[in-house]
C-alpha cells in the first residue's frame, strides 16, 4: 500500500478519535459516555501491542506462555470489587492523582518516596513506550511494504508519532487538577479498545474461515509440526512453574502498571462500574486470547519455512492473501493499542512527573509567589511538555536501544520493574505496620536486582553484544542463585519480590514509623470507617492561621474558588466564618485542594511553608486515633439514641396532640353539661322567683310551678348522676358482674316499670323471640339498663298510637337484639353521632332530650364493655337499634327455661 | 298594650314567663320553635321576641336572620334568651343583631325592666 494513502489513513483516523474526545468533553452527562462499559473498556488499555503481536509471536514460538498475560489478570480482576473499591476511595478523599501520590502518601506523605517511584515508573514505562512506538513504525513499513528509513526526518513513522504527541499533551492536559476525570480521552480510549478487538476478531474470521477450512482445519494440520505438542502443553512441572510466576507477574501489573491506576482509579467515575469492570474486561481479554491461538498456528503453516518475524503474522497473513482491507484494519487494530497505551501512559507519567519530581523539587519556591493564572499556565505547561518529551524519548529510546529486541520481553520486563512497587502498594491497604523505611529498602534492593538481572542483560547486550571483565565475574558470583528451572524474568521476579518483601517486613517491624505514616496508615487500612468525615482522621497540631493558608490556597484556585471551598468547609464542620485558627481538618481540606494541581507531597510542603507544627509522637498519635474510632463509635451510638430521641419525641407529639384533642372533648363535655343544668335550673328558678314574688298567683297555677320546681330538680340530678356513672363506665370503675342469666326474664324485669308510659301513650309494643335456647352470659343490672335507654329513646320519638318492636335472635353465636320504632328518620351523617354524650341537645333540629341526654351514650358504653356492639339504622317507616352481645353462649335445656 | 312572642322548647320555661309577662300587661304568644315564631310574623307584628337558640326544626339563629330580612319588624326588639354563656356565643348573637342577650338562669324581673327600658 501506498505510504501516503496510509499516512491520510493513519490521519482520518487520529481524527475521528479527536473529534470522540471532543464530543465526549462537551456532552459529559450524557449516557453513552457516563457508563461502566466506557470505564471497562477503558481499562482495555493493557492490550498493548504486545497483545496484538507480541502474543501472536510468543504463541507461534512458544506456545502456551503467551497465556498468562491474560489469565493472570482474569484470576485476579474479581478481587478489585474489593481491593480496587477501597483504593477509589482512598483516592478519592485524599485527591490522589496517581500510583505515585497513593503510595508515598501512605508512607508519610513523602516526597522523596514519590520521587523515587516516579523515576521508577518512568525508567519501566519509557522502553515500553518506546515497545509501542516500534510496533508502528515497523508495521507502517510493513503495510506500505517499505523500507525502513535511516533518517528520523524522512521517515513517515516520525510524524505519526509526533502527531500522537501532540493529541495526548493537547487532550490529556485539560484540566490543571490531575485528579479531575478526563473523558475526552477516556472516551477515546474505549472506542479503541472495542476497534482494536473488533479488528482482530475480523482477522481470526479471516485466518480460519478464509484461509483455512474452519478451526479444526487449523488444529489438524498444525498438529503435524513436530513442536506442536511440546508448545500446546506446560512440559511439566517446571513449565508451569514458569508459567505460574508469569500469571503473577501479569496478576501484579494489571493492578500496579501506572495505566492501569490511572483508568481504574483515577478516571473511576462511580464505583458501582468497577461491578461491571470485573465481568466484562475479563470477558473481553478471553475473546482476545481466543484468536491469538488460530492467528499464531495458521501464520505458521502459511510461513512455513520462511524467515518472517511470527510477531507480524497478523499483517502478513491478510498481505499473503492481497487483502489490503483486513490489512490495514489490522494495522488500525494495532495503532490503537498502541496509541491508547502510549497517550495515558504518557498523561498518567506526566502527572507524577510534575507533580512528584518537577514541582517538589524545583519548581515550589517560584509558584509559591506566582498568581493563579501564571501558576495553572505553568503546570499545565509543564505537563504538556513532559507528555511530548516522553513520547519523543521513548521514540529515541526505540530508535537507540531497542531496535532488535522483541516485543514480549520488553514489556515482561516492565511488568517485574512495576512489580517491585506491589509490597508497598498492597502493604498500603491492608497492613498497618509498614513504614516508609520499609518500603523504600525493599523497593531499592528490588530495583538493583532488577537492573543487574533484567535490564544490564536486556540492553547491554542489545547495543554492545558482549560484556566481559569484573562484570562477567560479578554475574558468575550470582550465578549460585538461579534456579535451574525457572526462566531469565521469572527467576528474577521471583528473587527481586522475595527480597523487597522481606526487606520491606523486617526493616518495617524493627523500625518505628513516624506518626504521620501511621495516621495515613489508619486512614487507608479503615477506608471505609472514614469515608464520610476523612478530614477528621487527619491528626495535625501547632499553629496555623486560616489568612496564611489562603493565602496560598488562592495562588493555586483563584479567589472565587478558593472562597467557595471555605464556605463548603466551613458549612460542613459547621464553623463560624470568622475563625483565624486552622485546626488540622482544615489543614488536611487544604491539603486535598492542592493535590490534585501539585500532588500530595508538593500540597503537604507548601502548607508547611505556612503553618507551625508541633511535633507529635508515635504513642500521642496512637491515642488519639484510638479515640478517634472511639468517638466514631460514640458518634454512632449518639446517633442511634438520637434516633431513638426522635421516635420517642414523635410518640409524645402523638400522645400530646391526642391529649389536646381530648381535652378540647373534655371542655365541649363541660360546656354541654353546664348546659344542660342551666336548663332545668332556669325552670326552677323562675317557679321560685314567681312563688316568692307573687302573693296572689291562683292556687291550681301555684301548684302547677312548685311540681315544676319538683319535676325538674328531679332531672338535675339525674344528669348528675348520669354524668358520673358515665365517667365511672368510661374509666372502668364499674366492674360487670357477668353470669349466666335468661334473657327473656332480664326483658321483662326491664319491660315492666315501662308499661304504664307506654299505655299512656297508646304505643303498640310487640316482641318476637327466635331464640333456640335463653341462657347468655351477661350483667344483669346493666342489660336492663341498656333495655331501658332504648326503649326510652324509642318511646320518645313515637308519634302516639306507634310501634316498638323487640327482635331476639342468635347469629354468629350472638345474641342480637334488635328495637324498632316507627317515627322520624335520623339524618344518615348522624347514624353515629347519636351515641354521643349530649348529641340530642347539640343537634337543633332534634327534639330536646326529656331525660339527661346520655341515655345511648351510657347503652354504648354498657354494650361496649359486653364486648358487643351498637348501631343505629333507618328503616322503612321508623329506625331500628340493633345490639349484639357475644355471649359466651351456654345450651341448656329448653324444658328448663320454658320452667322458668 | 305591648306583644311578645315567646319562643322555648322547654315547657316549664314558657310557662313561668307566660304567666310574668301576662300578669304585667304584655299580650303574650307562644312558640315552641322558630317555625312557629315565623307563623305568627305573618299575622302580627310584635314588640318584643324572646327567643331561645337550641330549639327544633328552626333555631334562634335562623329565625333571627328571617326577622332581620322583613322590613316590617325593623322596629321590633329581639332577645335571645340561651343557656349558651360563653363569650363566643353572646358576641355571636349580638353580631347578628340581636338587641339584647340574657343568659339563662335569669331573673324574671331584671329581664322585664331591662325590656321595659327598650322603650
Amino acid at each position: 500500500m501506498n505510504s501516503f494513502a496510509l499516512f491520510f489513513v493513519v490521519l482520518f483516523y487520529l481524527a475521528l478519535l479527536f473529534l470522540v474526545a471532543h464530543l465526549a468533553e462537551k456532552r459529559r452527562s450524557k449516557r453513552w459516555i457516563n457508563n461502566p462499559y466506557i470505564y471497562a473498556l477503558s481499562l482495555a488499555v493493557y492490550c498493548t501491542a504486545w497483545t496484538y503481536y507480541g502474543s501472536i509471536g510468543v504463541a507461534a514460538t512458544s506456545g502456551l506462555n503467551y497465556l498468562p498475560i491474560y489469565i493472570g489478570p482474569i484470576m485476579i480482576i474479581p478481587a478489585w470489587i474489593y481491593i480496587n473499591t477501597r483504593i477509589v476511595r482512598i483516592s478519592r478523599v485524599n485527591k490522589i492523582s496517581s500510583l505515585a501520590d497513593f503510595i508515598s502518601l501512605r508512607y508519610g506523605n513523602s516526597r522523596s518516596l514519590s520521587a523515587i517511584i516516579t523515576i521508577v515508573c518512568l525508567l519501566a514505562i519509557v522502553p515500553y513506550i518506546g515497545l509501542q512506538i516500534k510496533a508502528i513504525s515497523e508495521t507502517f513499513h510493513l503495510v506500505t511494504e517499505t523500507p525502513m528509513s535511516k533518517d528520523i526526518l524522512t521517515d513517515n513513522a516520525t510524524f505519526v508519532v509526533v502527531l500522537i504527541a501532540l493529541f495526548s499533551s493537547y487532550y490529556g492536559t485539560r484540566y490543571v487538577d490531575a485528579s479531575e476525570k478526563r473523558l475526552g480521552i477516556i472516551s477515546a480510549i474505549a472506542l479503541e479498545s472495542f476497534l482494536k478487538l473488533f479488528f482482530i476478531i475480523i482477522l481470526g474470521f479471516f485466518v480460519i474461515y478464509f484461509a483455512f477450512d474452519g478451526f479444526s482445519d487449523i488444529y489438524e494440520k498444525a498438529s503435524k509440526f513436530e513442536d506442536f505438542k511440546e508448545k500446546n502443553t506446560f512440559n511439566g512441572i517446571e513449565g508451569a512453574m514458569n508459567w505460574m510466576v508469569l500469571c503473577m507477574i501479569s496478576a501484579t501489573a494489571i493492578c500496579i502498571l501506572p495505566r492501569q491506576f490511572h483508568t481504574a482509579i483515577v478516571e473511576n467515575r462511580q464505583e458501582k462500574h468497577i461491578r461491571t469492570a470485573i465481568w466484562f474486561f475479563p470477558l473481553y481479554l478471553l475473546i482476545f486470547t481466543v484468536f491469538i491461538f488460530p492467528i499464531a498456528w495458521g501464520g505458521r503453516l502459511i510461513f512455513d519455512g520462511q524467515k518472517v518475524n511470527p510477531e507480524f503474522y497478523s499483517i502478513l497473513i491478510p498481505q499473503h492473501f492481497d487483502n489490503t482491507l483486513i490489512t490495514v484494519l489490522v494495522f488500525l487494530g494495532g495503532l490503537s493499542s498502541c496509541i491508547s497505551m502510549i497517550i495515558i501512559s504518557a498523561i498518567t507519567l506526566s502527572i507524577m512527573l510534575s507533580n512528584n519530581l518537577i514541582i517538589p523539587y524545583g519548581l515550589l519556591g517560584k509558584l509559591k509567589s506566582e498568581s493563579e493564572e501564571q501558576n495553572t499556565r505553568s503546570i499545565t505547561n509543564i505537563r504538556k511538555f513532559s507528555i511530548f518529551a516522553l513520547i519523543i524519548m521513548a521514540f529515541a529510546f526505540y530508535k537507540y536501544f531497542i531496535l532488535k529486541t522483541s516485543l514480549d520481553s520488553v514489556g515482561l520486563i516492565s511488568f517485574v520493574v512495576i512489580a517491585q512497587l506491589a509490597p508497598a502498594f498492597f502493604g498500603a491497604l491492608f497492613w498497618r505496620r509498614g513504614s516508609y523505611k520499609g518500603a523504600v529498602t525493599g523497593l531499592i534492593a528490588g530495583l538493583v536486582i532488577c537492573y543487574f538481572g533484567l535490564i544490564i542483560p536486556q540492553y547491554y547486550f542489545s547495543y554492545n553484544q558482549e560484556f566481559k571483565g569484573v562484570i562477567r565475574d560479578m554475574y558468575d558470583a550470582f550465578g549460585f542463585f538461579t534456579i535451574p528451572y525457572l526462566g531469565r524474568i521469572p527467576q528474577i521476579f521471583f528473587w527481586s519480590m522475595l527480597v523487597n518483601t522481606s526487606l520491606f517486613t523486617i526493616v518495617s517491624v524493627s523500625s518505628k514509623g513516624n506518626y504521620r505514616e501511621r495516621n495515613f496508615a489508619e486512614l487507608y487500612v479503615d477506608i471505609d470507617k472514614y469515608i464520610q468525615n476523612h478530614e477528621n482522621a487527619f491528626i495535625w497540631r501547632g499553629t496555623a492561621y486560616i489568612s496564611d493558608i489562603q493565602n496560598i490556597l488562592e495562588r493555586f484556585l483563584g479567589k472565587s474558588k478558593t472562597e467557595q471551598a471555605l464556605r463548603i468547609f466551613n458549612l460542613k464542620y459547621s464553623i463560624d466564618s470568622k475563625t483565624e485558627t486552622a485546626d488540622s481538618r482544615f489543614i488536611k481540606f487544604s491539603e486535598n485542594l492542592l493535590a490534585g494541581r501539585i500532588g500530595t507531597a508538593s500540597a503537604k510542603i507548601l502548607i508547611e511553608g505556612v503553618t507551625k507544627e508541633d511535633k507529635i509522637s508515635l504513642k500521642e498519635v496512637l491515642n488519639i486515633l484510638e479515640e478517634s474510632q472511639e468517638n466514631i463509635s460514640l458518634n454512632k451510638k449518639l446517633t442511634e439514641q438520637s434516633e431513638e430521641l426522635q421516635k420517642l419525641s414523635d410518640d409524645l407529639r402523638t400522645a400530646n396532640e391526642s391529649l389536646i384533642i381530648k381535652d378540647r372533648q373534655k371542655d365541649d363535655f363541660l360546656d354541654s353539661v353546664a348546659h344542660e343544668l342551666r336548663t332545668p335550673i332556669t325552670a326552677i328558678r323562675s317557679a321560685g322567683e314567681i312563688l316568692a314574688d307573687d302573693d296572689e298567683i291562683p292556687f291550681d297555677i301555684k301548684q302547677e310551678f312548685l311540681n315544676n320546681i319538683v319535676t325538674e330538680s328531679d332531672r338535675l340530678s339525674e344528669i348528675i348522676n348520669d354524668i358520673l356513672y358515665l365517667d365511672k363506665l368510661q374509666h372502668g370503675e364499674i366492674s360487670l358482674h357477668i353470669q349466666e342469666n335468661n334473657i327473656i326474664e332480664t326483658y321483662k324485669k326491664a319491660l315492666n316499670p315501662l308499661l304504664h308510659l307506654i299505655q299512656q301513650k297508646n304505643i303498640h309494643l310487640s316482641e318476637v323471640n327466635l331464640l333456640n335456647q335463653f341462657i347468655f352470659e351477661y350483667d344483669e343490672a346493666r342489660m336492663i339498663q341498656l333495655f331501658q335507654n332504648i326503649w326510652g329513646n324509642a318511646l320518645k320519638f313515637t308519634e302516639e298510637q306507634g310501634t316498638i318492636q323487640t327482635k331476639l335472635f342468635e347469629k354468629d353465636q350472638k345474641l342480637i337484639i334488635t328495637i324498632f320504632n316507627t317515627g322520624k328518620h335520623i339524618p344518615e351523617e348522624d347514624l353515629e353521632m347519636i351515641f354521643d354524650k349530649f348529641y340530642q341537645s347539640k343537634n337543633q333540629n332534634i327534639l330536646k332530650p326529656t331525660g339527661s341526654g346520655l341515655g345511648l351514650a351510657i347503652s354504648k358504653k354498657i354494650v361496649q364493655a359486653h364486648g358487643g356492639s351498637i348501631k343505629a339504622e333507618n328503616s322503612g317507616l321508623g329506625v331500628t337499634f340493633t345490639i349484639s352481645i357475644p355471649g359466651k353462649i351456654k345450651k341448656e335445656n329448653t324444658h328448663e327455661v320454658e320452667h322458668h | 298594650m305591648k306583644k311578645i312572642i315567646i319562643a322555648d322548647d322547654e315547657h316549664k320555661i314558657l310557662m313561668s314567663l307566660e304567666y310574668s309577662f301576662k300578669k304585667n300587661g304584655y299580650d303574650v304568644y307562644i312558640a315552641r320553635d322558630g317555625m312557629e315564631v315565623l307563623d305568627f310574623l305573618k299575622t302580627m307584628v310584635p314588640d318584643v321576641i324572646l327567643l331561645d337558640i337550641m330549639m327544633p326544626n328552626l333555631d334562634g339563629y335562623s329565625t333571627l336572620d328571617l326577622i332581620k330580612q322583613d322590613e316590617k319588624l325593623k322596629d321590633t326588639k329581639v332577645i335571645f334568651l340561651s343557656a349558651k354563656n360563653n363569650p363566643r356565643d353572646i358576641e355571636k348573637g349580638l353580631e347578628m343583631g340581636a338587641d339584647a342577650y340574657v343568659t339563662k338562669p335569669y331573673s324574671i324581673k331584671k329581664l322585664m325592666q331591662q325590656i321595659e327600658e327598650m322603650f
